[in-house]
């Protein structure tokens, strides 16, 4: 093992030297004729242009009694514009050989557009169509309507969704993140045209959009491109809610459903993306189980005693609310060992805190892992429109690493006593666990 | 929209230039000892992905010991002898990479992803593990355990799973294509040992593997860094030929119902035998292709326009061709049927809406869109140059070579309309299928 010791140490110099290369991504802010904002990395490269326009609010803005109408109003923007029927606009965007992806989440709603150079502005009059003049007809709105049906009714039965439904519930009560975005079934059967209408006006607007370019395309014509989409755009949007009241008890509770693998989702109350403790925070979980192979989690419950395929635990600041989760899924006889296993870890390492080897382990890790998500103009498009959401500034790529590394063992361990809670971290099973009181 | 549909038939003509313009920067040697190598350079990002496929994969087990391709795949990442269990992982992860492995009938490949200076760091460690593997006894029952745990999750807690092995195994009655990658569950339960060991030394070896590094770097430094660390190793030289139990002609039917409570949402998948890309014939395949892709590829889709838009009968359809194998393949259509609609009224609706297409002879205006986008997607895939090292990773590990590889797009391109009519009607006989309904437990079979 000695060459490859010695062969690390030299790398873990090196280092350093990667960090010029990827500060190469040079972000402008451009700001339209017009007065949208947006951020744009050129790169001429390839003749294609990725464009992320995300609008804040996503799911949430589902107004009482109508859940699931953004989500649908989502899903049907796509189903017809202008004087093109479901199909005939389906033609229309394949023969442009453009893509037009459309998101809902709890916090945002997202389009991401990939098109080519040289019919930019013909892919440009088509998603200005599609944003301004959906049709949402009732044919469509019944067909699509249907497919969000099937994929409920789906989950109804899936145990993962099972667990993640209970969780939310439990966690966020009647706040909108309480609930699956997609409605439920009753609430979706009951939406009409008008309410999908609603959930247009109320989404795509302007005080609440942000939006990210990468690729072929200059600053001036990304200023007359955004114009040209995106001016005609109501100036504001429904209001966005207050924030959720967390609520996490410890414990365990179990789902019973007749499936041979359990599955747990585990939770208790996180950290703010804004919190000045946030990177200690990301940090310690990496150490926890947010590292993949080499996390506690990982290494307690699979590697040592193979009692799972997988454990993780992940930080979730929402816009709204702030909880840390994790997940592990064990056969019915083993669940109960997972998660005293999961338990001891968590009151092991807020007791104790992490090494000075695991911390700097960890630093390593997450200083060079970080300028490998800048690989493709989509996936940048995506990072610099969360950036601007996190209100994050521009020079933030060049700065991030600085700050993963001044965070100390103090601060860390100082998080993990403050931030983890043994006592407050709660179990939803779905399965038939043996061994468990729930 | 009259405007927008001339406009993109004159793009139809303009399209292949652009895509001609362009090359892959694509580079491929072998080393002494008979590795392959595979080069795709991108030097927008100093980032590269370093992989090594093994032409051995579920299809080349021995009897009674499925899943121990995917069992061994898990052992790798346990110590050889000059690396403790797990330091390869740890070692990745501290140079800011990622590292994992997949397994499938064909394969078994191991990648990293990592800053472009320590290709030669991956490249040891891999070169590593490929002959001095030390396994305990210990390894392999914790090991055992995670691969049972792992088939949990996938498979035996998801309905569709457990349907879609019982339909492969119906389809493939001699080709090992017909046992589940991951294992039977009691066969997983004995490996031991020396079944992990015996189909690592038959099979982890040079002249049996394909090194795809893309990314930004240099095809002669790739070529120095592989001989230094792979061309250090010898040959197998008693690798055995991949000859495996081939299908007969198959002459039956085959129907068959899986029930299960957790099923919410019934659906109807139908496979039949269908002939894979052979390297220097690949003419039938591209055309299978493209009937995918016409019946079941999208929104446009013959099956979707017929049976969602025009009659409401499903709330989705599907048509799924897997080209790159090394031994015969499937062509899948799937639909779910839309609420009130029954698996019966789905399946009569999907055979007549297949045989009107058969009939009706393909629409020329589709087919060109499809091609369009296809010529596209090359200018699009640039962007993401480790789609297109596994895409050769996988192919040359399914018994393509290079040149099939790039033949492929102009192949695919010179499909007429005739042709795919006459490698659907070859291809979906009713004697080399398998018809599926995946329902829910209580309901009765009309």
């Amino acid at each position: 093992m000695k060459v490859l010791v010695t062969r690390l140490a030299a790398c873990l110099v090196a280092l350093g030297l990667a960090v010029p290369a990827w500060a190469e991504i040079e972000i402008e802010e451009v700001t339209s004729p017009g007065g949208i904002d947006a951020w744009l990395v050129e790169d001429h490269s390839i003749p294609f242009t990725a464009l992320e326009l995300r609008f804040r609010g996503g799911t949430s803005l589902d107004r009482p009694g109508k859940r699931g109408a953004v989500n649908l109003m989502t899903g049907l923007i796509e189903e017809g514009a202008g004087d093109m029927d479901a199909q005939a606009y389906a033609r229309a965007l394949e023969s442009l050989a453009a893509t037009f992806d459309y998101d809902a989440g709890d916090d945002s709603v997202s389009i991401s557009a990939r098109f080519l150079t040289e019919n930019r502005d013909e892919v440009i009059d088509l998603l200005y169509t599609t944003l301004h003049q959906p049709r949402f007809d009732q044919d469509a709105v019944d067909r699509v309507r249907g497919q969000v049906i099937s994929g409920l009714r789906s989950d109804a039965k899936d145990p993962n969704e099972i667990a993640g439904e209970a969780f939310s519930r439990m966690a966020y009560g009647d706040h909108p993140y309480g609930s699956d975005g997609r409605g439920t079934i009753e609430s979706v059967t009951g939406l009409t045209r008008d309410d999908i209408l609603t959930a247009h006006r109320d989404v795509l607007a302007r005080d609440r959009l942000y939006v990210g370019a990468v690729g072929d395309i200059t600053a001036e014509e990304l200023g007359a491109l955004l114009d040209r989409l995106l001016a005609d755009l109501p100036a504001e949007g429904a209001p966005i809610p207050g924030k959720a009241d967390v609520t996490i008890d410890g414990g365990v509770s179990i789902v019973e459903f007749d499936t041979p693998q359990s599955v747990a989702l585990f939770g208790q109350k996180g950290i703010d993306r804004h919190d000045p403790d946030f990177f200690a925070a990301y940090i310690l979980n990496h150490i926890l189980g947010g590292g993949g192979f080499e996390s506690r989690l990982m290494n307690e419950v699979r590697e040592k005693r193979g009692l799972t395929y997988g454990v993780y635990s992940y930080l979730v600041p929402k816009d709204l609310a702030s909880v840390y989760m994790g997940s592990v899924a064990s056969g019915n006889d083993r669940i109960a060992e997972a998660i005293e296993v999961i338990r001891e870890v968590w009151s092991r390492t807020a007791r104790e805190g992490v090494t000075a080897e695991e911390l700097e382990q960890a630093k390593t890790y997450l200083t060079g892992a970080y300028p490998l998500r800048f690989d493709g103009n989509g996936r940048i498009a995506s990072i610099m429109v969360g950036m601007q959401m996190d209100d994050l500034p521009t020079d933030y790529i060049a700065t991030r690493n600085d700050k993963v590394e001044a965070v100390t063992l103090d601060e860390v361990n100082r998080v993990a006593r403050e931030l983890l809670d043994p006592d407050g971290l709660h179990f939803t099973v779905v399965g038939k666990p043996t061994g468990l009181d729930g | 929209m009259i405007r927008s549909l001339a406009r993109a038939a004159a793009l139809a003509v303009t399209l292949p230039l652009a895509a001609a313009a362009q090359t892959d920067d694509v580079t491929t040697f072998t080393l002494d000892n008979g590795m392959e190598v595979v080069v795709v350079e991108d030097h927008r990002v100093p980032v590269v992905q370093h992989m090594v496929w093994y032409r051995a994969g579920s299809a080349d087990e021995p009897i009674g010991s499925s899943g121990v391709a995917h069992f061994l795949e898990h052992l790798l990442f346990k110590a050889t002898d000059d690396m403790e269990a797990g330091e390869l992982s740890a070692t990745v992860a501290a140079n800011g990479g990622r590292d994992n492995a997949f397994t499938s009938y064909d394969y078994t490949a191991y990648f990293q992803r990592v800053a472009a200076d320590r290709l030669g760091l991956m490249m040891e460690m891999e070169a590593d593990r490929m002959r001095d593997i030390r396994l305990t006894e210990a390894d392999i029952a914790t090991e055992r355990q995670v691969i049972l745990e792992e088939r949990n999750q996938r498979t035996e807690n998801n309905p569709r799973a457990l349907f879609g092995e019982q339909l492969n195994a119906a389809q493939y009655l001699n080709h090992r294509y017909g046992v589940p990658i991951i294992g039977w569950r009691h066969e997983m339960e004995t490996l031991d040992m020396e079944d992990a060991l015996s189909f690592y030394r038959t099979y982890y070896a040079p002249n049996n593997a394909i090194l795809v590094v893309t990314g930004d770097v240099d095809p002669e430094e790739v070529r120095a860094l592989a001989e230094t660390h792979y061309g250090a190793i010898p040959a197998n030289t008693d690798l055995p030929p991949r000859v495996r139990s081939q299908e007969p002609p198959q002459t039956a039917e085959r129907r068959l119902t899986f029930r299960d409570a957790r099923v919410a949402q019934p659906y109807l998948q139908r496979s039949y035998l269908a002939p894979e890309r052979d390297s220097g014939d690949q003419k039938t395949a591209a055309a299978l292709y493209l009937l995918a892709q016409l019946l079941g590829g999208g929104q446009t889709s013959y099956l979707n326009q017929k049976l969602q838009f025009d009659s409401n009968t499903v709330v989705y359809a599907g048509a799924f061709y897997r080209g790159t194998s090394l031994d015969d393949t499937t062509f899948d259509l799937i639909v779910v049927p839309a609420e009130g609609v029954s698996l019966q009224e789905a399946e009569e609706a999907m055979d007549r809406a297949v045989a009107d297409f058969l009939s009706e002879g393909v629409n020329q205006e589709d087919l060109d869109r499809i091609k369009m986008q296809l010529r596209a997607e090359q200018i699009y895939e640039r962007d993401d140059v480790d789609r297109i090292g596994n895409r050769y990773g996988r192919a040359l590990a399914s018994g393509l070579r290079v040149e099939d590889v790039q033949a492929w797009p102009e192949l695919v391109q010179n499909v007429s309309g005739e042709q795919i009519i006459a490698a659907g009607r070859a291809a979906l006989r009713p004697e080399v299928s398998v018809t599926g309904w995946l329902m829910r437990d209580e309901e009765v079979t009309q």
